[in-house]
């Protein structure tokens, strides 16, 4: 519907606006995963798997809600299907591969609060995307929140070998640590 | 195990320091940073926010017998979301501009993980008078951290104190603070204070334990 | 509220179902109450609003009527606004003075939305509102505030081609100090991306809707002014 190519949909959702470090969403998940690298691309790859699902049901009950001319369930129906995707997932999770599952722990069904999922089905539905460029915004969204995740674990690991400041630690530091990699991520704007 | 009771007024200010939301708890991160651009869009969130939990906390009290074990999470969700579909209109008809401003935070309201841990943890649990306070009390101090947040942010990054200009105009704004980057280390720099005031009430505490034995 | 230990049942198939539907109704009406409560007042403030960006571009406008673009590419009216929303302003007399149309398009950081006037007598842009933008604060939202900026609003040339194909010259935006022709838009040195925006987005929509009001923006009829009021205290 839209004249944007899907190159310039995907760098914008990956890298220009990124959903963790330029939306704030996902914030929780960013700060409790973050710490090991391993953890955290599985946690990505999970959060981006539930994102492109729940892209494309986001996209079919828009169209439904507009055939019954119902937008107020809009907020409603997002959720549910966004929870039921994210039991779906941890199912197959268990079954597939239980040491991931115990790594990811509370953070699993912490997905279903995860902004950054609800946040994508919001913003995808307010620009009007078609099906295919939602589906590659998703794929941007989801690349782009595994990116900032893993780059977070990475300084993260560093950090804890590192002499910080007892009042420091933990959380703070990784706020002051998420600031200057929303600064690094500025410079990405203007590519599109 | 045998609990104190816990009079109404503490269940309020439990939520305004001791177990602030966002700096204790460290929920509800997303908006805190997102909207906290300006303080009065911190304002507005905040008590969206406190509606939302508030309404919840009431509803879910209400129904806690008559919602089965299994089915309490997805009931939770349906009636924050309901809460929150209202609030979303209920803003869109006070005025367009502070719903341009807000944007979709208000519809994130629903995984504000602040609201669905309070209605499992206590609203579930209580009557739904203390649930109500206790909503109140979290959500007083969830826009209070927001605020805090926002007028940082407003101040160093704009300039100005809800729209009202704090400095001569020499003043060069420190425009990061109004970018994400500022909400996240504005967000550090309260978390630290924050810290600093726990650890000297702690160490207070444990001396006057030591000093009593 | 101290009990005895209570054993726990599980769950009946009815307690579930009561649960599930008297949940769903609760939810139900409260949304669709707030709803129709509000939605009277919503749409007074989306017009007020949408009223008040047209009056700041195009003042000369007393009357506007709600236009689009239909398949065909023909100008007919509309009783809703579109996404876009275009509108065709009068003066009192019901003389068409100009046109309002909505553009957008990527600027630095995330897409810009405006608002733009098209004076029939001058076959020029005279008025440009930005209504949404996620610019850099300071720094790209300098399009809204700069003055020489604002200045190329004034009479931005965009006459249509001879051959009603589209506009006579491209609006386009040149460095700042560079301009030299009517059609050109002087740039911002601070804020180039965002003000280069800015005449690509213009540019976008005049070309397609310039021709097409100048050929039958005329022949649409003026819409009947509101019935005269009650004199107020002020007359």
């Amino acid at each position: 519907m839209k004249d944007v190519s899907y190159w310039s949909i995907f760098l914008n959702s990956s890298l220009i606006n990124n959903f963790v470090l330029a939306y704030f969403l996902g914030i929780c998940p960013f700060f409790g995963v973050s710490s090991k690298i391993g953890t955290a691309w599985k946690m990505g790859a999970a959060a981006s798997f539930v994102m492109l699902v729940a892209s494309v049901c986001a996209f079919v009950i828009n169209i439904i809600l507009d055939i019954i001319g119902a937008p107020y369930l809009r907020i409603i129906s997002y959720i549910l299907v966004i929870s039921s995707t994210v039991q779906l997932v941890e199912m197959l999770l268990k079954k597939l591969s239980p040491p991931t599952y115990q790594a990811l722990g509370i953070f699993l069904p912490l997905i279903t609060t995860n902004c950054a999922i609800f946040g994508l089905a919001l913003f995808q539905t307010n620009k009007g995307y078609s099906f295919s460029q939602a589906f590659v915004y998703a794929l941007g969204a989801g690349a782009g929140f595994a990116l900032a995740l893993v780059l977070m674990a990475g300084v993260r690991e560093k950090l804890d070998l590192a002499n910080v400041p007892q009042l420091v630690q933990g959380t703070a530091a990784a706020l002051v640590v998420a600031g200057v990699l929303s600064m690094a991520f500025m410079g990405f704007a203007g590519l599109g | 195990m045998a609990l104190k009771p816990v009079s109404p007024t503490d269940e309020f200010v439990k939520g305004l320091w001791r177990d602030n939301p966002v700096f204790i708890q460290v929920l509800g991160m997303c908006p805190a940073l997102a909207v906290s651009n300006t303080a009065i869009n911190a304002l507005a969130m905040g008590a969206a926010t406190t509606f939302v939990l508030v309404m919840a906390g009431l509803s879910v009290s209400l129904l806690r017998k008559f919602i089965p074990k299994e089915a309490r999470i997805v009931s939770y969700i349906c009636i924050i979301a309901t809460f929150v579909t209202c609030v979303d209109y209920i803003i869109m008809a006070l005025s367009i501009e502070l719903h341009r401003a807000l944007g979709a935070f208000i519809a994130l309201i629903v995984v504000n993980c602040l609201i669905l841990g309070r209605s499992e943890a206590f609203a579930s649990k209580n009557k739904p008078g203390r649930a109500m306070l206790d909503g109140l009390g979290m959500g007083v101090g969830f826009t209070f951290a927001l605020l805090f947040i926002g007028i940082i942010r407003e101040v160093l990054g704009s300039g100005t104190l809800f729209g009202v200009s704090m400095f001569p105009d020499g003043f060069q704004t420190w425009t990061i603070m109004v970018l994400p980057s500022g909400g996240f280390l504005a967000m550090a720099g309260w978390l630290l204070i924050v810290n600093w005031l726990r650890q000297k009430e702690d160490n207070a505490a444990r001396r006057a334990a030591e000093a009593e034995s | 509220m101290t009990q005895a230990p209570v054993e726990q049942k599980k769950t009946t198939a009815w307690q579930m179902y009561r649960a599930i539907v008297g949940i769903g109704a609760f939810c139900a009406i409260l949304i669709v109450g707030v709803y129709m409560a509000t939605a009277p007042q919503i749409k007074i403030n989306q017009e007020r609003f949408l009223a008040s960006a047209v009056s700041e571009v195009l003042p000369a406008a007393v009357l506007t009527q709600a236009v689009a673009l239909d398949n065909d590419g023909q100008l007919v009216v509309v009783e809703e606004n579109a996404d876009l929303p275009a509108f065709l302003g009068y003066d009192a007399e019901g003389k068409l003075v100009g046109a309002v149309m909505t553009s957008e398009a990527m600027g630095y950081q995330d897409i810009v939305r405006v608002l733009y006037a098209y004076t029939f007598e001058n076959q020029a842009i005279t008025g440009m509102k930005v209504l949404e933008t996620k610019e850099t604060p300071g720094l790209g939202d300098k399009v809204e505030k700069e003055p020489h900026f604002l200045a190329n609003f004034d009479a931005l040339d965009a006459r249509p081609a001879a051959d009603g194909s589209g506009l006579a010259n491209e609006i386009v935006t040149v460095k700042q100090g560079e301009k030299t022709e009517p059609w050109q838009l002087d740039g911002i040195t601070g804020a180039t991306i965002t003000s280069v925006a800015i005449g690509h987005i213009l540019n976008i929509s005049a070309q397609v809707w310039v021709p097409v009001l100048e050929r039958e923006a005329r022949a649409i009829p003026a819409p009947q002014p509101p019935a005269p009021q009650e004199p107020t205290e002020e007359e």
